[in-house]
């Protein structure tokens, strides 16, 4: 068994008195692809925040390729160019064309040539089926075309690590499937992911291991067949089945 | 039927100053053609001097008042002094009246007798404007910085951008494209008020048209020079106008985020 590429120990996280995250401990080995489930305020998008230092965590460590990363003496600028992180509201740069977008960082970050991150940048567009849109603006895209952008603009950088924080949740409901092709092509590149969403179909044909989160806890985390089909916990039982009534799943 | 009720109130209005019994005396004194005309070569090289004082006072306004929203805006204990010194230098210059820091600095500064430091009225009335205006601009631009999302930040920094790049290739420019409008209309608020260097002695419009007056006890001067700083503001004003309704319409036509 292979060292884990990220490694969440014990991360607790508090913001005041309300305690979000109560000592989350989650491995992710290369190529794995985890998908964190829970109800709203379970800690999914702390978790994720706090992987990649979006916020400093109260107790506890997170370590990337064996470093940790949240040692206050190392550099976060330094750690943060190694993960991609894809957020619900997409968050792309509104006064930036597409391809700026998906350059800005190779180029200003990573030291790379203007015409070396131009031509991957065009490529990985071209992937996406989003070529023709290289010079459009953000706000001349669909949601489901900026989501696309932005996970384009992430995986640029060449991350260790994508981290995809609900990424389908602000979409219209026929604009997810197009973002979860992009998705699933990734994670069939061999990317490791790691996902918070509450796309349990996806989560059940896409993800290797699924974490369910409740309060602040991890409470069980397994292959999707066991955790999505016969969950150990009443919990998680009791989650999956208001998400079936939702007609979710 | 705007341009006919225009055309009405304007002719009800002339007919009441023109009925006014001091009328005659008002239009000698305070718009004589004859004064008005000479006085014009003067008045105009003095507001040569307040247009230098303008471009040069408008330029350092900008850069200072960028700097010190910037230094508001930072986050840390490491950085609370400076914002401490920001914070209480926006207050205090954008609490006191032009007029009195002009004094201070036109007056105060040379009566120190420090080498090096120029005396010049000049200088020191630039200087002063400029003070009182960036605390003002360094307010507009701290708005728009933080008009700007925080998800920009985060998103910026995600990628690995530290802090200053953040702020100069992702926020900035968004900050300014939002405070575009109220930064002119600042503009046209200094434009009027570079005529105060006067009271330090600097022979600009308004220290011309006084002269003139003071040589023929006849107001005309300052008419003129009004109607020049007017004509000056004009452009201005329209501009921030056609600014304020093009930030408009951009913001219709489709949101950022």
């Amino acid at each position: 068994m292979t060292s884990p590429v990220l490694d969440v120990r014990g991360v607790v996280k508090a913001f005041g008195d309300n305690v979000v995250l109560r000592g989350v401990d989650l491995a992710v080995r290369e190529h794995q692809v985890v998908a964190l489930i829970g109800g709203s305020g379970s800690g999914k998008s702390t978790l994720l925040r706090c992987a990649s230092l979006l916020e400093t965590v109260d107790d506890g460590q997170v370590l990337l390729d064996g470093e940790d990363i949240t040692d206050p003496r190392v550099d976060a600028d330094q750690v943060r160019r190694r993960m991609g992180v894809v957020f619900q509201a997409y968050n792309l740069f509104p006064h930036l064309s597409v391809l700026d977008n998906v350059t800005l960082a190779p180029t200003a970050v990573h030291g790379r040539s203007k015409a070396a991150a131009r031509e991957e940048a065009h490529a990985l567009l071209a992937r996406i089926g989003l070529a023709e849109k290289a010079a459009d603006f953000p706000d001349r895209l669909s949601g489901g075309q900026q989501q696309r952008v932005a996970i384009v603009r992430a995986l640029a950088v060449h991350p260790r690590v994508l981290l995809l924080d609900e990424i389908t949740s602000a979409l219209d409901p026929e604009l997810v499937g197009e973002v979860l092709a992009v998705v699933r092509e990734v994670a069939s590149q061999g990317m490791t992911i790691v996902m918070a969403t509450h796309e349990m179909g996806f989560a059940r044909q896409v993800a290797d291991t699924v974490a369910f989160l409740d309060g602040g806890v991890l409470l069980e985390s397994g292959p999707p067949e066991q955790v999505l089909g016969d969950p150990v916990e009443a919990r998680t039982r009791q989650f999956l089945a208001r998400v079936i009534d939702a007609g979710r799943l | 039927m705007a341009l006919l009720s225009t055309l009405l109130f304007a002719a009800t209005a002339y007919l009441v100053v023109t009925s006014a019994p001091g009328w005659p005396r008002v239009r000698a004194t305070f718009f004589s053609l004859d004064v008005g005309w000479k006085s014009l070569p003067p008045i105009l090289a003095g507001l040569w001097v307040n247009l230098q004082v303008l471009v040069i006072g408008g330029f350092l306004v900008l850069v200072l008042g960028l700097l010190v929203a910037i230094t508001r805006t930072l986050r840390g204990p490491a950085f609370a002094p400076l914002r401490i010194v920001a914070t209480v230098y926006v207050d205090l210059f954008r609490g006191m009246p032009l007029i009195i820091v002009l004094y201070l600095v036109g007056f105060g500064v040379p009566a120190l007798g420090l080498q090096g430091v120029p005396t010049s009225s000049f200088v020191l009335g630039t200087a002063a404007i400029v003070l009182v205006y960036s605390a003002y601009v360094a307010e507009v631009f701290r708005a728009g910085i933080e008009s700007v999302h925080p998800s920009q930040r985060a998103a910026a920094r995600s990628l690995g951008l530290t802090h200053r790049q953040s702020m100069r290739i992702v926020v900035l420019p968004q900050a300014l494209r939002t405070v575009t409008p109220a930064l002119l209309n600042d503009f046209v608020a200094l434009q009027k008020d570079v005529g105060l260097i006067s009271v330090l002695g600097v022979t600009d419009a308004v220290r011309a048209a006084q002269i003139l007056v003071g040589q023929s006890f006849n107001f005309t001067p300052y008419v003129v020079a009004g109607l020049l700083f007017v004509l000056l503001a004009v452009p201005s004003a329209r501009l921030a106008d056609h600014v304020t309704a093009r930030a408009r319409r951009r913001q219709q036509s489709g949101s950022l985020l």
